[in-house]
């Protein structure tokens, strides 16, 4: 079961919060499984049923429910049981929490680009009355009229609507060096005030339209760019909340409470039922179970909790309820330790400078030296008016407006993104796309990446009579082992009788005596010898012991994806946290060379930061805690959805499904859009080459900005568009 | 040329009219959820009722 899932029992009132203002009991959930329309309905309808519900909505692109109710709070539970009995993963959080990831940066810019957008429209249609004025021999007093007018839209709406650019352009300014926003500025600045000054000289050119319509495009990249964000960052966001869960605390009293996990302090009791996982470090005080460590160490089988032994947070709990004490919660866990070790392995990486940004410096002061070469030239050389020459520096900054930098490449971004999510791989980080097509190393871990992570039944040599028998009394245990016996024959119904015994296994008391399900020493009454791997041996008087034995199963194309990996001329190696035997049998079968087991997480990313120095671009692909660190410290990481949610949250995307495919896909898809990217640059330099001598000779009219400018933007537009087309074509 | 004296402002107020429609969708929340609206408007009338929820702004 995913940790996403709700546990039963789980208490979601501590989430329950009363608006103030109506009196209401407000509830958000973060939603797992939704995917389409249907979904949406289904939660919904099933909600307008449960009756006198204020909200019950469904945000489909956050994946998030928002329930306001009036009366009982109480009621959470069973509102929540409602969507998980439908058969969705519903997690209550904390909106305050993902109060900063908030959409609201996203609104600002649609405001903006709503405002800039008419502006343009309005100001456009006055613009062509002059221009069609220059050729029909209009008044001077009409098109002074007509140029006022254009400022008295333009002015106000370029201030409202270039905040962002100018925002950033400051920042970047104050911390000393330029970024594209710089240039944009200035252009969309200079150009209106220049303008201004024109009009009221009464001077026949004035640019209001070609600098309120290049705010208006840049809009429209900057907003889509944000959604692409956005939408990242919902897919973190909604990760981080699922860490969320809550603990229950036995007080001094004998009454319990459920509290969130860094509210709890050391010394205090921690219950733990079977199947929920520990949210604190402690000892096991009261009662014997066996923890799913998978997860921190990457093994997998499971090891047995007895009183007195040291458990830590974010291992599973899997046969029988446990009393612990803790000795850490919060920040002194175990697993807050991998998460210092991940975050320092983040600072250390270099910070990725997107090719944008690494273009727009060399790209900015080149424009403003051009810009000021032209003035200077125009106005000393050629003895020119200051004005007319400032005119012409002003068109150079218009013409060379970096559209192809501020539309194209958030338009590949977002198509790129888009295609890989229609197939299951979410985007995760802005410049993960640049990064995954730069990679030339692959390091997989083993559990849970290369391998399913679950446990399977292996060999078809089982006596059918005996498996039957013994799936019949593992149905009934929760046990990773016994979970995997049943999933092995599926006919088999739980039989009654059945009894848990805790690190040793399973007894019923059958008519000819007790059948027991287990160990080796233990149901078999014969000695351990240590053979790798799980195995599970069922004892019946009278009768010979039968043995079952398990193994992880590997992802169904495991073996084509790296071959095609190789054949792509990328190194391939593993590294894992499991023992050596496992490790190098897997090896040995996948044909890797380069492997390493038994590797703490610190080991890993020591490993990859050795190959980092060595000068190879790293992609990490892993899932477990132990990989958390080292998602972090690889230049580029992917985890499958089955992974922890910090591995989850640590990495650049995230794929789903059981196939290894998307890893592939996700490459070549990186490297297209890169291609489509440069292909934009060139375009658009090109463009450059074309238009710049003509503006710095003082030809261009405001005029033949507009349509060069709409002209190039339309041009890498459609550029970008190709790589949604391509991917069409190709996949019919 | 006197025509230009009305036409101008009828076309900035039929531009203001249809920014101001879009200020009041944004306020209102309707573009917070793209990907859903989208669907939404294929769910049946009959079935929503009861705690069908309002958009809130």
């Amino acid at each position: 079961m995913s940790a996403a899932v709700l546990q039963p029992g789980a208490d979601v009132l501590a989430f329950v919060r009363r608006d103030p203002g109506d009196g209401l009991n407000e509830l958000q959930l973060m939603l797992e499984g939704v995917h389409c329309g249907a979904c949406v309905r289904r939660i919904e309808r099933a909600l307008a049923r449960q009756g006198d519900l204020e909200t019950a909505r469904v945000n489909l692109t956050t994946r998030r429910l928002t329930l306001r109710w009036p009366g009982e709070p109480a009621r959470a539970g069973a509102l929540v049981g409602t969507v998980t009995k439908l058969g969705y993963g519903a997690v209550p959080f904390d909106p305050e929490r993902l109060a900063s990831l908030d959409g609201r940066g996203e609104r600002e810019l649609l405001l903006a680009m709503g405002v800039a957008g008419f502006a343009a429209a309005n100001v456009m249609l006055l613009a062509v009355s002059v221009w069609a004025g220059h050729a029909q021999g209009m008044g001077e007093a009409t098109r002074g009229f007509l140029h006022w007018f254009q400022a008295l839209i333009a002015l106000p709406a370029i201030v409202f609507a270039g905040r962002p650019f100018f925002r950033s352009a400051l920042a970047a300014l104050r911390a000393g060096h330029a970024n594209m926003d710089v240039p944009i500025s200035l252009a969309v600045l200079l150009a209106p005030a220049m303008s201004l000054a024109e009009t009221v000289r009464g001077g026949e050119h004035a640019y209001f339209d070609s600098a309120i319509t290049l705010l208006f495009f840049l809009l429209v990249g900057r907003y889509l760019d944000a959604r692409a964000r956005g939408a990242a960052r919902a897919a973190g966001a909604r990760l981080l909340a699922l860490n969320a869960g809550s603990v229950t605390v036995l007080l001094p009293d004998g009454t319990t409470r459920s509290m969130r996990p860094e509210a709890v302090e050391a010394g205090q009791t921690v219950l733990v039922a079977a199947g929920e996982r520990l949210g604190v470090d402690g000892t096991v005080s009261e009662g014997s179970s066996e923890l799913d460590t998978s997860l921190i160490t990457g093994e997998t089988l499971p090891r047995p909790a007895l009183p007195g032994e040291p458990v830590f947070a974010g291992t599973l709990n899997i046969a029988a309820p446990l009393r612990v004490t803790v000795s850490s919660a919060g920040e002194g866990t175990l697993l807050a330790g991998i998460v210092r070790l991940m975050e320092a392995a983040e600072q250390r990486r270099g910070r990725f400078v997107a090719l944008a940004d690494r273009v727009a410096r060399l790209y900015a002061p080149v424009v403003h030296t051009l810009a000021l070469a032209t003035f200077l030239g125009w106005w000393l050389v050629m003895g020119a008016p200051w004005q007319e020459a400032l005119m012409t520096a002003v068109a150079v900054l218009i013409i060379t407006c970096p559209c192809a930098l501020g539309l194209a490449v958030p338009a590949v971004q977002v198509i790129a993104a888009g295609r890989l999510m229609r197939r299951g791989t979410l985007l995760k980080s802005g410049t993960a796309l640049e990064r995954f097509a730069r990679v030339d190393t692959v390091v997989f871990d083993k559990t849970g990446t290369l391998t399913l992570g679950r446990l399977e039944l292996q060999g078809e040599g089982v006596d059918p009579e005996a498996l039957a028998a013994a799936a019949a009394m593992a149905a009934s245990s929760r046990h990773p082992l016994a979970r995997a016996l049943a999933a092995a024959c599926p006919d088999a119904r739980p039989v009654p009788g059945v009894r848990e015994l805790p690190g040793l296994g399973l007894v019923r008391d059958a008519a000819d005596g007790e059948w027991r399900l287990g160990r080796r020493g233990w149901a078999a009454q014969a000695p351990e010898d240590g053979v790798p791997g799980a195995e599970l041996w069922l004892g019946r008087p009278g009768r010979a012991p039968v043995r079952f034995r398990f193994a992880d199963q590997l992802r169904p194309d495991a073996r084509e994806v790296l071959a095609a990996l190789r054949a792509r001329g990328l190194a391939v190696e593993l590294l894992s946290g499991d023992r050596v035997a496992t490790v190098a049998e897997l090896a040995v079968e996948l044909g890797i060379a380069d492997w390493r087991a038994g590797l703490t997480p610190a080991q890993k990313v020591e490993r990859l930061e050795e190959l980092a120095a060595g000068g190879r671009r790293v992609l990490m692909v892993g899932d477990g805690l132990n990989d958390a660190p080292s998602l972090a410290a690889a230049y580029a990481s992917l985890s499958p959805s089955s992974a922890v949610d910090i591995s989850q949250t640590a990495a650049d995307a995230v794929f789903q499904g059981e196939a290894l495919e998307p890893v592939l896909e996700l490459l070549e898809l990186a490297r297209r859009a890169e291609r489509h990217v440069l292909q934009n640059f060139a375009l658009s330099f090109g463009y450059n080459l074309l238009t710049v001598p003509l503006a710095v000779l003082g030809f261009v009219t405001p005029l033949v900005a507009a349509i060069a400018m709409s002209s190039s933007s339309l041009l890498v537009v459609g550029n970008a568009l190709r790589l949604g087309l391509a991917g069409r074509r190709g996949r019919t | 040329m006197s025509g230009l004296l009305y036409l101008i402002p009828i076309a900035l107020v039929l531009g203001l009219l249809g920014l101001g429609a879009f200020v009041w969708a944004l306020r209102s929340g309707q573009y917070d959820d793209l990907d859903g609206e989208a669907a939404r408007i294929l769910f049946d009338e009959e079935d929503d009722h009861g705690g069908e929820p309002r958009a809130h702004s």
